[in-house]
């Protein structure tokens, strides 16, 4: 029942198209977020959208809610193409979205949460009453129980985005929109919003449902549509004939691998080693858990898996970012274990991170000064405690030109550059550096393709270099084409490791997902 | 002098981007397009934006004066007069000159004071209670010490008013790196502590001298007195000299890169090594202790040389005023301090000879602060034109 094409077959249905959409285009810049998708909603149906990240689902249910236009293509709902002007306009049409990021007054309670917008007053007088029994009578309605008094900051999440679902429900929504709504929940808590969702559908409701996480889809979607580049690269009518490795190799492509030249891997001694690691995320819950790896020079090792599955924890912990509750990582002989980022560093551990505007950059600095953000206090960009700005600069100039950093020279701000280009700078600092153990976090997200080749090569090179190489990132081409091992991370552990020249890229997709029974 | 925080001038061109993907072969993420920074504004608003660190103090300052020129004339007095009369006065007379000099020395340094923390996005309103510590530091040992050599003396109540003021600093510090109290809050509470502790301390406490007919404490003997020097006081090259370091140590220190990195992008200092908990508590103790040094001024160098009620004025506020329009650098809290000092100096001056109420400076000086506090407005309205990545303090002091 899979299909590769972007139409899907109409189901024989008479019941009542909600959403149609056509042709649907939408590009920033030279990047095309959404081209040509097309697809449709019944009512009571709850359609998942599938994709990688970045490829284009949230763009696509933000031209839905009217928080972006498209370029072309139409939007109709319930047979009313109109441009949809705004979210309230959304609203008013009957489309509900829950953001990932709840959009709650934390200090206020579930009541006045649910009034925020189209407050009803008494005489002047905030009608509460009214609020705290609509709560009521929603949630039963719904079987969504939720105390109307209580206060958003006390609640679990899972409860505030019940509060959030009920928000949008009184606003008479028949079109819920969810954007990675499990993205934030723990496991019991996703069991119970699947369970939330089938008794919506059933009472009428129609559920849009975005994730990558392919158990979910197959556990309440009737239809799926997968996206990947911004295009619809399939979409599946009748869920119940197909396996998470249908949509796990419909999800990643098949297109020709990124080229990546590379000469065999000759590894030598183990550099990083990892024992039973276990750290915990920002809300206290285990991310990674009895993670085991040893990375050794010479090689790269890439670690694939689905976001959210302990990546950045993990990466985080090894940089001495973030503290771990259990377990070694030692680099070679030395326990780094509970060193900090300034220690990690010194001991020899490049770290390209994850989210380079937040973490890898300071925007004010020049781009000299960010090139020896965290060996600002060594010679010989240091005497003593006082800075050698000839230094800096001179290492500036040598690394734009080597990293080939397209900017007028190096004491313009790193803010003012492009995002390839400001990966080059976060890039050229962590290789210059030779470091013993290189990790290489989401290394091309966001950049443009001459950079993601450039960056690549450079990978390689330090690889060759003798350096150990940790590859993580949720692009499978990107671990297929530059991992010479493949460790698929599920659930915060390794569960499974392959050769980087068997790897198959289905079976990796099906790991990915968590698939490890046959 | 360089500033590091001049948004980017003519040679911030947004990057050419490298080879831009052909159509056929889209990225293989795609994302929000980023783009670099937009051209640089040209004409008279690229001038403005380029001086805008000497030019929105002076627009505060001008725009100040002009609507204290309204309230002046308003009590039915000449503001041209007034104004003449009141500069006049504070620079070329002799006991004008001194006493705005004698002003300006503790507004430089509380200046400072609260300068170094906005570079660390911390906001110290607590220069007031961390030189009110300072003060009544140097008032206890400069009497508990008295047999001391006068010399020597000085140096040591010079230095307990350093401690006190930094460890004053240093709780607000402890609280917000321990417990996560924000800085506003806690040094605005210990200022209302340091007054009702010294308040106890001079009235009837430990300190006390029953022999003043109000609350006060004994003088310093009086070889340890810093009498000024004609119309020189001793502490004014201090703290010139003071403002120099810092301004060094911001911009050219190991120290300072950590300080302004933290600043700038706390998470990119986490990544670098660089720890908050550590820049927090140096900068706030750096902010006390100059803070202190400025009350062992006081109390050393202006008559009665005792502190008592009254002697640390509002100048741990006025600090704040100095150090936003100085924009937060350490160079600029000079001129700004000399212009307070003065205007404070000339205050009495208006009243005596014109009979215009010397809170008219209060109100210029209110008028100042709402004006120098535009720059938040002014950044957002120049905000196309300037880096991105603002931050609260960085709109207010960088």
């Amino acid at each position: 029942m899979t299909q590769t094409t972007s139409e899907v077959r109409e189901s024989p249905s008479s019941r009542e198209t909600l959403l149609e959409i056509e042709g649907l285009s939408k590009s920033f810049g030279t990047v095309h977020a959404n081209q040509d998708i097309s697809l449709r909603v019944d009512r009571g149906e709850i359609v998942a959208l599938l994709g990688e990240n970045g490829a284009g689902k949230s763009t696509l249910v933000k031209q839905i809610f009217g928080l972006m236009t498209p370029d072309a293509g139409t939007i109709s709902i319930k047979g009313d193409a109109t441009r949809i002007k705004d979210p309230k306009d959304a609203i008013r049409r009957g489309i509900g979205m829950v953001h990932q990021h709840f959009q709650l007054v934390p200090v206020m309670t579930v009541a006045e949460n649910m009034m925020l917008g189209h407050e009803s007053a008494k005489g002047g007088i905030l009608d509460l009453d009214g609020a705290r029994r609509m709560v009521k009578e929603l949630s039963a309605k719904h079987n969504l129980a939720v105390d109307p008094d209580a206060e958003i900051e006390d609640l679990p999440v899972g409860t505030q985005q019940r509060v959030e679902i009920l928000k949008a429900l009184s606003r008479k929504a028949d079109l819920l929109i969810l954007d990675e709504p499990t993205a934030v929940l723990t496991p019991q808590e996703t069991d119970e919003l699947l369970g939330v969702m089938k008794e919506l559908a059933a009472a009428g409701t129609s559920i849009v449902f975005i994730t990558h996480k392919l158990r979910e889809v197959l556990a309440v979607a009737d239809r799926c549509y997968v996206l990947r580049q911004g295009k619809v690269v399939g979409g599946v009518d009748d869920l119940s004939n197909t396996t998470t490795s249908d949509l796990a190799s419909m999800m990643v492509g098949r297109d020709v691998v990124l080229r990546v030249d590379k000469a065999e891997a000759t590894p030598g001694e183990t550099v990083l080693s990892i024992k039973g690691l276990q750290v915990k995320d920002d809300r206290g819950l285990p991310a990674v858990d009895g993670f085991d790896l040893e990375v050794r020079a010479g090689e790269i090792v890439g670690l694939a898996g689905v976001e959210g599955n302990g990546q950045r924890e993990l990466v985080e912990s090894i940089a001495g970012m973030r503290p771990s509750v259990g377990g070694s990582v030692h680099l070679g002989k030395d326990d780094i274990t509970r060193s900090n980022a300034h220690d990690t560093n010194n001991a020899g551990v490049g770290h390209i991170p994850e989210d380079r505007e937040k973490h890898g950059l300071v925007g004010g600095w020049s781009i000299a000064d960010n090139l020896v953000l965290n060996r600002y206090d060594e010679p010989p960009y240091a005497k003593g405690f006082v800075r050698d700005f000839g230094a800096v600069r001179e290492n500036g100039v040598k690394l734009r030109e080597e990293f080939d950093i397209r900017s007028p020279n190096v004491d313009v701000p790193a803010g003012s550059l492009s995002g390839g280009n400001k990966q080059k700078v976060v890039v050229a600092r962590e290789m210059s550096a030779r470091p013993r153990l290189l990790m290489a976090a989401q290394p091309t997200r966001g950049v443009d393709v001459g950079s993601i080749e450039f960056i690549h090569r450079r990978i390689v090179e330090a690889r060759d270099a003798g350096a150990a190489v940790l590859l993580v990132s949720a692009e499978l081409d990107e671990i297929l084409g530059l991992a010479d091992r493949i460790a698929v991370i599920h659930g915060g552990k390794v569960v499974a490791e392959v050769d980087g020249k068997d790897a198959d890229r289905t079976e990796i997709g099906r790991l990915m997902a968590g698939d490890t029974d046959h | 002098m360089a500033d590091p925080d001049r948004p980017p001038a003519k040679d911030a061109s947004p990057a050419p981007d490298a080879a831009p993907a052909p159509e056929t072969a889209p990225p293989a993420v795609p994302v929000v397009a980023e783009r670099g920074a937009p051209p640089p504004p040209t004409g008279v608003l690229g001038f403005l934006v380029r001086h805008q660190a000497i030019i929105v103090p002076l627009v505060a300052v001008v725009l100040a004066f002009a609507i204290g020129a309204i309230l002046i004339r308003a009590q039915g007095f000449n503001p041209t007069y007034a104004y003449q009369l009141l500069f006049t006065h504070s620079f070329f007379t002799e006991s004008g000159l001194l006493a705005t000099l004698q002003k300006t020395t503790p507004l430089v340094l509380v200046g400072l004071a609260v300068a170094i923390p906005l570079k660390v996005g911390l906001f110290n309103i607590g220069g007031q209670g961390q030189l009110m510590a300072g003060g009544i530091g140097a008032a206890w040992v400069g009497y508990a010490l008295r047999d001391l050599p006068a010399a020597l003396l000085v140096v040591v109540a010079i230095a307990v008013a350093v401690l006190f003021g930094a460890m004053w600093a240093s709780i607000a510090a402890l609280l917000k790196t321990t417990r996560g109290v924000h800085e506003v809050i806690s040094t605005i509470m210990l200022n209302s502590i340091a007054v009702g502790i010294i308040d106890w301390l001079i009235n009837n406490g430990p300190l006390s001298d029953p022999a003043q007919p109000f609350p006060a404490s004994h003088a310093v003997p009086e070889g340890a007195r810093l009498t000024p020097l004609g119309v020189l006081p001793w502490g004014l090259p201090v703290a010139l000299l003071l403002a120099v370091v810092v301004a060094w140590m911001l911009n050219r220190t190991t120290l300072g890169f950590e300080l302004q990195t933290v600043g700038r992008n706390k998470f990119a200092a986490g990544y670098a090594g660089i720890s908050a908990t550590k820049t927090t508590l140096i900068a706030m103790a750096m902010s006390g202790a100059l803070a202190g040094l400025a009350g062992a001024f006081e109390l050393l160098q202006i008559e009665p040389y005792r502190y008592q009620n009254g002697i640390a004025g509002s100048l741990g506020f006025d600090g704040i005023t100095i150090a936003l329009l100085a924009r937060g650098n350490p160079l600029g809290t000079i001129p700004a301090a000399v212009l307070v000092g003065a205007m404070r100096a000339g205050a009495p001056t208006l009243q005596f000879q014109v009979g215009i109420r010397p809170e008219v400076v209060d109100v210029l000086l209110a008028i100042t602060l709402l004006m120098v506090s535009l720059p938040v407005i002014a950044k957002w309205i120049f905000r196309r034109h300037t880096v991105k990545q603002t931050q609260l303090a960085g709109s207010w002091g960088a």
